[in-house]
């Protein structure tokens, strides 16, 4: 019995930190088929639970092992809507990996990248969902075309209902288009699964502020249901002295500049190239800015407060980061960014952190240790602390939030009428397979509602 | 895609657009702005609305032709690849007429800081409250649309740097010798918005400016456009484009404009290149 599992090729770390293109390369037939040839199939799958989605893992991968690649992507689409992107993008080790039987003497089976050898291979050989649509007369309008409003669309309109999804950007997908990555998530792929939506018969419409060029009410009346999947887009500063240097920047302004405007292929949008650069904080979206800052040739910092234990980043993209030459600098945090007097960032003013016990949320309190301040010398700061959800869409509405500016749902409805919503507008920033479990919930719930 | 009904030279530097896109003025009230894209690869540019046609679905923008932006923008003939809007939050006194009613209000516009200044105008003047006026600009070519704001505000006061029309001087010294009012908004280069923040802070006036920093997708998630505002940051796609003149920290405003200063001459050279223009 094999314990270890296949490993996915990678780009070679001195060669893609010079370009764009996607880090990991794909398992080829041999390898799918190795891979799959582990699992175990437990009569009881607790893959299965640990997927958001319920993907029923092991009946795929037994069809990977029969090389009927086409009942596999069958097998998927039934749960997932976008599965060449959550193969790529969900925190598997996380969630359906970390509960397979194997993990517990050796490497768990790769699911996820399992399930994106089979999502490619629908996508090159052109593999159509079968679906027949009966149109039953009910409009939809998803507000927001990131995951959970894509995947929401996805499940209403197999269903045979009108949906249209309106988007405040010139182009559609949300986090997957402005925020992750190329190196981690071509955007071809979150093309092609887009118009498969739009084939399906999804209205788009972008360049739409809803709260502003019409409102939730407008929507309201003009359709049956209304699903808000807006996300949490605003992004956090730390407030400090000096956050308002030229050089300090939101790591959702260099994501959206690099991969929503191609900063990166130096087109007609601009993008600020520091010398040394440090990147703040230590999640995902940390992670995807350092990374894409690094392919401009830049020396980059990652600042965070806690070790490299608690670094909230999946554990990958840390691995990719490191061999890439990020400098991690661990149990620091900023005090205050020093800057020149035409504003231009110079250097930051550091403290060192000390781990304390573990608090009620089961992480580890963090304290500075006292005496600890110090300089580091730097010319760009990109702050990645996490997001909240903008507000923007509830112009002149009465959906209910909580305290924190989250909107608060019963089963998915809002405060109003026929209005759900779903995914990090309702939980706070997470991850995009979440997003797309709340989104179909909703879709459900919609259908449940008729 | 979006229909350009034309577009054409106002003055040396400006340019006027009429662009169909409905859905950006079923809701405008003045003091909102657009975000405009030329061509598919294009940067995303905040522009100002200077009037709209409710009945037809058309919006009409001026602008100052000062970069690789709008020097693109300026050879574009027959459709903009993207328009979204309104974004920003409206005039407070358009929203607000009630509160206004009985207040002296003056407007104060420099340069092409005519073009977000004429609609509230206008919008005044259609909803009962005729206001004073102050534009000014470097000289006389560069005054636009004379006879629309003459038509709709109580009195114009013109001066130039030059003195080619009107009173020689800026727009602060008319605001000096004029300064009987309750409100004033002041929109136009930051540093006029700041001298004329000095002047009413004076003679305790009121005064609301519009802020025009450098914004990506213009919705509140890039924080590129961020201002400080009473000690606090603030976003002007969301929070503003508007705000008391009085607390903005205009220094900062000064120095953030050249963020991207050195890419943007870049950015003005390949562009001009590209168009085989000057």
């Amino acid at each position: 019995m094999n314990d270890k599992k296949t490993v996915m090729r990678v780009q070679d770390s001195k060669e893609r930190i010079n370009n764009f293109l996607e880090v990991e390369l794909g398992y080829n037939d041999e390898e799918a088929k190795k891979e799959a040839e582990r699992c175990l199939h437990c009569p009881n799958p607790r893959c299965v639970k640990g997927c958001p989605v319920n993907i029923m893992i092991p009946e795929f991968i037994k069809c990977i092992k029969e090389n009927d690649l086409k009942k596999a992507y069958e097998v998927i689409s039934k749960s997932s809507t976008l599965p060449s992107i959550c193969g790529r993008v969900c925190p598997q080790e996380k969630q359906c990996e970390s509960m397979c039987v194997k993990g517990f003497k050796g490497d768990a089976i790769a699911i996820g990248s399992l399930e994106r050898y089979v999502a490619d291979y629908a996508r090159e050989h052109h593999f159509e969902e079968k679906v027949t649509i009966k149109k039953n007369g009910l409009k939809v309008a998803i507000v927001g075309s990131g995951p959970s409003g894509l995947a929401c669309a996805g499940d209403l309109i197999k269903n045979g209902y009108d949906v249209t999804i309106y988007e405040v950007l010139h182009k559609a997908g949300g986090v997957l288009t402005y925020g992750i990555p190329e190196f981690r998530l071509p955007k071809k792929i979150v093309e092609e699964e887009i118009s498969k939506l739009e084939k399906m018969g999804v209205k788009i419409l972008c360049d739409v502020p809803v709260g502003k060029s019409l409102t939730i009410h407008d929507l309201e009346k003009a359709y049956d249901y209304v699903f808000l999947g807006t996300g949490a887009g605003l992004p956090k500063f730390m407030n400090i002295e000096g956050e308002d240097a030229n050089e300090v920047f939101a790591a959702n302004e260099v994501l959206t500049r690099i991969n929503l405007m191609k900063a990166y292929l130096d087109s007609k949008t601009p993008i600020k190239k520091g010398n040394i650069v440090y990147v703040i904080g230590g999640g995902n979206v940390a992670m995807d800015a350092a990374r894409s800052l690094r392919r401009l040739g830049m020396e980059v910092h990652l600042m965070y407060r806690r070790s490299m234990e608690e670094l909230p980043a999946r554990k990958m993209e840390v691995e990719h980061a490191k061999e890439e030459g990020i400098i991690f600098n661990l149990l620091e945090n900023p005090v205050k960014i020093l800057t020149d007097d035409d504003n231009h960032v110079t250097g930051m003013e550091v403290i060192s952190m000390e781990l304390g016990d573990v608090d009620e949320k089961g992480r580890r309190s963090v304290h500075e240790l006292e005496g600890s301040l110090h300089t580091v010398k730097c010319d760009m700061v990109v702050e990645a602390l996490g997001t909240s959800p903008n507000h923007l869409v509830f112009t002149d509405s009465d959906i209910k939030l909580d305290e924190k500016g989250l909107v608060m749902v019963n089963d998915d409805l809002t405060s109003e009428k026929n209005v759900y919503a779903g995914g990090d507008v309702v939980t706070g920033a997470a991850t995009v397979i979440k997003a797309m479990e709340a989104g179909r919930s909703a879709a459900q719930k919609i259908m449940e509602s008729k | 895609m979006y229909k350009i009904i034309y577009n054409k030279k106002i003055s040396s530097n400006s340019y006027e657009m009429a662009v169909n896109a409905p859905h950006v003025i079923e809701k405008f009230i003045p003091g909102q702005f657009v975000l405009v894209m030329a061509n598919m690869d294009s940067e995303r540019i905040p522009l100002t609305i200077y009037d709209v046609d409710k009945d037809k679905g058309i919006v009409y923008l001026i602008y100052q032709v000062i970069g690789a932006s709008t020097l693109e923008l300026m050879t574009k003939t027959k459709s903009l690849f993207g328009i979204t809007g309104p974004l920003g939050n409206p005039n407070e006194i358009c929203n607000n007429i009630d509160l206004f009613k009985d207040k002296k209000i003056v407007y104060v516009a420099g340069g092409v800081g005519i073009a977000p200044v004429y609609p509230q105008v206008k919008y005044l003047y259609e909803h009962g409250i005729k206001v004073d006026v102050i534009y000014g600009a470097k000289t006389k070519d560069l005054l636009l649309i004379k006879d629309k704001i003459e038509k709709v505000s109580n009195k114009v006061y013109y001066c130039t740097d030059d003195g080619s029309f009107g009173d020689q001087g800026f727009v602060t010294g008319v605001l000096e010798n004029n300064h009987d009012y309750d409100v004033c908004v002041a929109i136009g280069p930051v540093i006029m918005m700041k001298n004329v923040c000095d002047v009413t802070k004076k003679y305790n006036i009121k005064t609301i400016v519009s802020m025009n920093p450098i914004m990506v997708d213009g919705s509140g998630m890039c924080g590129a456009c961020r201002c400080k505002v009473d000690g606090k940051i603030k976003f002007a796609c969301i929070d503003g484009p508007e705000f008391d003149g009085h607390k903005i920290d205009f220094n900062l405003a000064l120095k953030r404009m050249n963020i991207y200063k050195e890419e943007e001459k870049k950015k003005l050279l390949e562009m001009q290149k590209l168009l085989g223009v000057k």
